[in-house]
């Protein structure tokens, strides 16, 4: 058994004299005995060693042995080996929220900095110090439209991921507010429906860009359009498309929100991840989340700390722009040491090169006949159509060692046989011949 | 020091992705390329590297400081649970792959499937799930599992009651899942005031939020009284567990008659806070609420597989992308594994045998509020130090901090006056709690005789106390770039 | 706590005070709740031309470490904010009674004037808040 008490005998005897407790149940004695625990029938205490063993085990039943072409938001991008070095800092670590700004200024510089380089890549004024993943974070994004005009239903394109679509349905089940989803037209956004929609009554629009099938839009025409009627234009975006692609900003967006993981985060299985906000200025104190803001110190010497704390649930309660309060600072601290590292040209290069690979991709893959490359910009996802079910297909890609894309039909049961696959820059144009290769066989 | 952005110099190369052939840009239309600058540094590797390596020196941690801040159970994170947490089986599985074929991702379901098993049986419940990302999102999941419950039976009820001394998530997440908060003082004896309770009580309250033991760090004396009076009205008890770790082994909130818990696995179960997060806040619940749970749920088939069920028939629906923060379960699985009952049982009675000395080795020089064991924390209340010498619980901080001592939770619980509430965790030893009790005496003492000197503090850290107000009225939020 | 209770206006338990010239009022916090809030970083500019009841919530006025809600006073139209308080939220604690104004009402009903303290109620009442 792995213990983490130092107390010896003769400490824990002079504590209890200290107390002036004869036991250490004493201590307990608020908890009468039919309120004690009725079992609590656990393993016994295993050792370091013993634990590494069995968590190895565990780790052999997921298997390795494939190449993935799996993206829908999460993608597998290279991450530099001086990320881990400097987010596995025991400083950083085991931190706690940097409330005491005298004993934090790593932290919170930090966080300044993930500020800047969010507000950079989006081309937005400000962001906040992250929010839990891209899902939660666009259900802060309506919200936080609501509360800036008081309307009540919200626009979504059907091309939003769905599992931030499904999200947002569960958190507002008990709210008075409405959602209407607009359909795609085959897999991209109807923009045109989307306007008819914006009256005076909605609170927000919301697309995505790309799109889950990962179709690249401009969405500029349809912001402005929003803006003109009080609609608060909500962007979900994708962090190194903006490497090249147009940003939420340039669009005009009003918020910002997306899945970070691809910046420098491992896919660890579904997290953890982090929730991207940024916003135009109007917004900043209506954001939730932490913000750390730059002052000084009573020396004028340049000082950081979390201000616009008065929109916070620990001042604010049930008046507050959120309930979040842990959030994934150590994510945003993978982020903006990643975005560090890559700097301007690096950044643009990752983009370029996940364009070039995918395109590759869709080249080789359309050479095969019955296959169809659904037409359209894309960045480094895309959707095709196969001549059998895209499960079925994916199923049979998994027993040769590959994981082939995402059979859009787990989300859109009309669309049986679309599959979506991404290649970012660690697919290699070797892996990808490999795959198409036995993709010629196993489909029919 | 510099921030990032004047350490940038124009040209400068760090890591490279490699490049991309030249005609690829072509493949993008014009009207959908970035136009503007990305806005990010130029480094060198070795110049990130240093720059947030010294960073990171800034910081007070647990593994370099004592941390004493109550409420947030700041326990020794075990170094081989990071290990665990970054095996490539772990780390470098895609969540669509549980879509694409269960049987590729056997070790993570079954990973899920038995940490679930393990805190129910900690916490005496029936269902769990892993999904909720923090403390406040669990809250909100049960906020949410109040309502489709409730619904279910065809009541629309609009309260939730929280005792004052609760965390402010408590009424912000009641708020949020579209409850109006119905607020209880606390009696003299630190619990809930069951008189006012029963008063404001009816059929349209939807669930009682405790935190077990609660903010002032005491047991209620008064939970049965409670929890009979909540029941009658069939509203649900919701458990706040951000204090989990005083009861290992000693209670459980299932067999008191809660029907939600929510862990902060990053508290309990000794997962690292990360300077804010990720942390987990993974939800139990009683029988009546297992059908209700956010969907997938990991099950176990009569061959002993693991897989997915979307089915349950009244889930409230996902409360987040996939399955929680997964290498945070990994963590916390970990710890469990290595402490077992035992262990469990013994950090808690640490917990409270720290947090008890520290609370009678004090009392003499801050005011307690309540005279009585403490459980894992211990509040004092600077008054004394105020009303005497002008001294306020902040300047306390601030030159605890001086003495390289984090400060423990400062003005919290809001009920009690300039608060100090004490956690000092299990995980530290008797000479570095006294050491922190020499620090608070020599402060007390300072107070009295020079509180002009504990206004200044500190003086020796990276800044000295920063300008709040300046900072919230000009708004400087990103580098100059 | 030593506070100003100026004479001539009339003030609300949640610590307002309104000025009443005519048909107008004018709105602010008083001293009482600035010195409790401190220094005050964001007053929430609130809608020109919105109706309000008596007592209802006007806006929110933020400090560094607290977060307060403004009630009207007395029912009527925001007929005007004072927009220094962008720019300037210091002025609610340096003249929380004449340049710390935050709004102006246009009365819609001049009979509830009655439902409000005048100062020396108003003092006797804060003094008993201590």
């Amino acid at each position: 058994m792995a213990l983490f008490t130092p107390h010896t005998e003769n400490e824990i005897r002079e504590m209890l004299d200290a107390i002036g407790v004869g036991s250490m149940e004493e201590l307990f004695s608020d908890i009468p005995g039919v309120l004690r625990p009725k079992s609590f029938d656990l393993p016994a205490g295993t050792t370091e060693n013993e634990t590494a063993r069995i968590f190895g085990e565990l780790e052999r039943r997921n298997r390795l042995d494939y190449v993935s072409f799996l993206g829908g938001g999460y993608y597998d991008h290279f991450i530099p080996a001086a990320v881990d070095t400097i987010t596995s800092r025991s400083e950083f670590v085991t931190a706690y929220t940097p409330y005491q700004p005298e004993a934090s200024q790593g932290t919170l510089r930090a966080i300044f900095e993930y500020q800047t380089m969010i507000a950079g890549i989006t081309s937005l004024e400000f962001a906040n110090a992250s929010l839990y993943d891209g899902g939660t974070g666009l259900y802060e994004a309506i919200a936080m439209a609501v509360r800036t005009n008081g309307r009540k239903k919200i626009i979504v394109d059907a091309g939003v991921n769905p599992l931030f679509r499904s999200i947002v349905k569960t958190y507002i089940t008990n709210l008075d507010l409405e959602i209407r989803e607009v359909e795609l037209q085959d897999i991209s956004t109807d923009t045109e429906s989307i306007g008819g929609l914006l009256d005076d009554g909605v609170a927000a629009v919301v697309v995505q860009n790309p799109n889950f099938f990962g179709m690249v839009d401009d969405y500029e025409e349809l912001f402005s359009l929003a803006r003109t009627r009080g609609v608060v234009s909500i962007a979900v975006f994708y962090p190194i498309s903006l490497g090249i692609i147009k940003t939420p900003g340039e669009m005009k967006a009003d918020i910002a929100v997306g899945e970070g993981q691809s910046l420098g985060l491992p896919l660890s299985f579904g997290g953890p991840y982090l929730g991207i906000m940024a916003v135009e200025k109007k917004f900043v104190r209506k954001m939730p989340g932490r913000i750390v803001g730059e002052t000084v110190d009573k020396n004028g010497k340049r000082a950081f700390v979390l201000t616009l704390q008065a929109r916070e649930q620990h001042i604010r309660r049930e008046k507050a722009t959120s309930n979040i309060c842990s959030n994934q600072a150590l994510c945003a601290l993978r982020a903006v040491v990643y975005l560090s590292l890559m700097g301007k040209n690096g950044f643009r290069n990752t983009a370029l090169i996940n364009l070039e690979r995918a395109e590759y991709l869709k080249e080789k893959i359309g050479n095969i006949r019955g296959v169809e490359i659904i037409a359209g910009q894309t960045f480094n996802e895309f959707t095709v159509r196969l001549p059998m079910s895209a499960v079925d297909f994916a199923h049979k890609m998994l027993g040769h060692g590959y994981a082939a894309g995402i059979p859009a039909s787990l989300f859109y049961q009309d669309k049986p046989n679309h599959l979506i696959l991404s290649a970012t820059e660690k697919r290699t144009e070797q892996e990808m011949d490999g795959f198409v290769a036995v993709a010629r066989k196993v489909l029919p | 020091m510099k921030n990032i952005y004047e350490k940038s110099v124009p040209g400068r190369r760090g890591v490279d992705p490699g490049t991309a052939k030249k005609e690829t840009e072509k493949k993008l239309a014009d009207r959908y390329r970035r136009i503007s600058d990305n806005g990010l540094p130029e480094l060198s590797e070795l110049d990130v590297i240093r720059h947030y390596i010294r960073l990171s020196q800034l910081n007070f941690s647990v593994d370099t400081h004592f941390y004493p801040l109550g409420s947030c159970t700041m326990k020794y994170n075990p170094k081989v649970n990071e290990a665990l947490s970054s095996l490539p089986g772990f780390a470098g599985t895609h969540p669509f792959m549980a879509y694409l074929d269960v049987d590729a991702v056997q070790g993570s379901l079954e990973l899920i499937y038995s940490l679930s098993e393990l805190l129910a049986e900690i916490t005496g419940m029936k269902g769990v799930t892993t999904q909720p990302y923090a403390g406040a999102h669990g809250e909100l999941t049960g906020i949410l599992l109040m309502a489709a419950y409730h619904g279910t039976k065809g009541n629309r009820k609009k309260y939730v009651i929280v005792p004052d001394e609760a965390h402010g998530t408590n009424p912000a997440s009641a708020a949020m899942g579209g409850f109006s908060v119905i607020s209880i003082p606390v009696d003299r004896d630190g619990g809930m005031d069951v008189n006012i309770f029963r008063e404001k009580m009816s059929d349209e309250v939807a669930g009682v939020m405790l935190t077990l033991p609660n903010t002032l760090g005491l047991f209620p004396r008064n939970i049965s009284e409670i929890v009979k009076i909540a029941k009658k009205h069939d509203a649900l008890l919701y458990n706040d567990g951000a204090n989990l770790n005083a009861i290992l082994g000693k209670a459980r909130p299932g067999d008191i008659g809660f029907d939600i818990v929510h862990m902060n696995l990053h508290k309990t179960f000794a997962t690292p806070h990360g300077g804010g997060g990720p942390g987990a806040g993974v939800v139990a619940v009683s029988e009546k609420l297992v059908d209700f749970l956010p969907v997938p749920i990991v099950t176990k088939t009569k061959g002993g597989a693991y897989t997915l069920d979307f089915k349950v028939k009244r889930s409230i629906g996902r409360v987040a992308s996939f399955f929680g923060n997964f290498a945070v379960l990994v963590r916390a699985y970990a710890y469990i594994m290595m402490l077992g009952r035992e262990g469990l049982t013994d950090a808690s009675e640490k917990a409270v045998l720290n947090a008890n000395y520290i609370r009678v080795k004090l009392k003499k020089y801050y005011d307690a509020p309540f005279d009585r064991n403490c459980m894992h924390e211990c509040v004092f209340s600077a008054r004394r130090q105020v009303q005497k010498y002008g001294v306020h619980a902040i300047d306390i901080a601030k030159a605890l901090i001086e003495r390289g001592i984090h400060p423990p939770t400062i003005y919290f619980p809001l009920v009690v006056d300039e608060a100090l509430m004490i956690e000092p965790t299990e995980t530290e030893s008797k000479e570095t709690l006294d050491e922190f009790i020499r620090a608070m005496v020599e402060i007390a003492e300072t107070a009295e005789k020079n509180p002009g000197m504990l206004k200044n503090a500190p003086e020796n850290t990276p800044v000295s106390r920063p300008d709040e107000t300046k900072a919230a009225r000009e708004l400087k939020l990103t580098c100059n770039r | 706590m030593d506070i100003t209770v100026l004479d001539g206006y009339y003030y609300t338990k949640e610590h307002e005070w309104a000025r009443i010239e005519g048909t107008t009022a004018t709105v602010g916090i008083t001293d009482y709740a600035q010195q409790k809030l401190g220094d005050i970083t964001y007053v929430d500019p609130p809608a020109i031309g919105n109706e309000l009841k008596q007592f209802e919530f006007l806006t929110g006025i933020e400090s560094v470490k607290a977060a307060s809600d403004i009630y009207s006073p007395i029912s009527g139209k925001i007929a005007a904010y004072n927009s220094a308080l962008d720019e300037n939220p210091e002025l609610v604690n340096k003249s929380c009674y004449t340049d710390g104004w935050i709004v102006q009402v246009e009365i819609s009903d001049p009979s509830e004037i009655k439902n409000l303290m005048d100062a020396a109620a108003y003092r006797s009442y804060a003094a008993g808040l201590e």
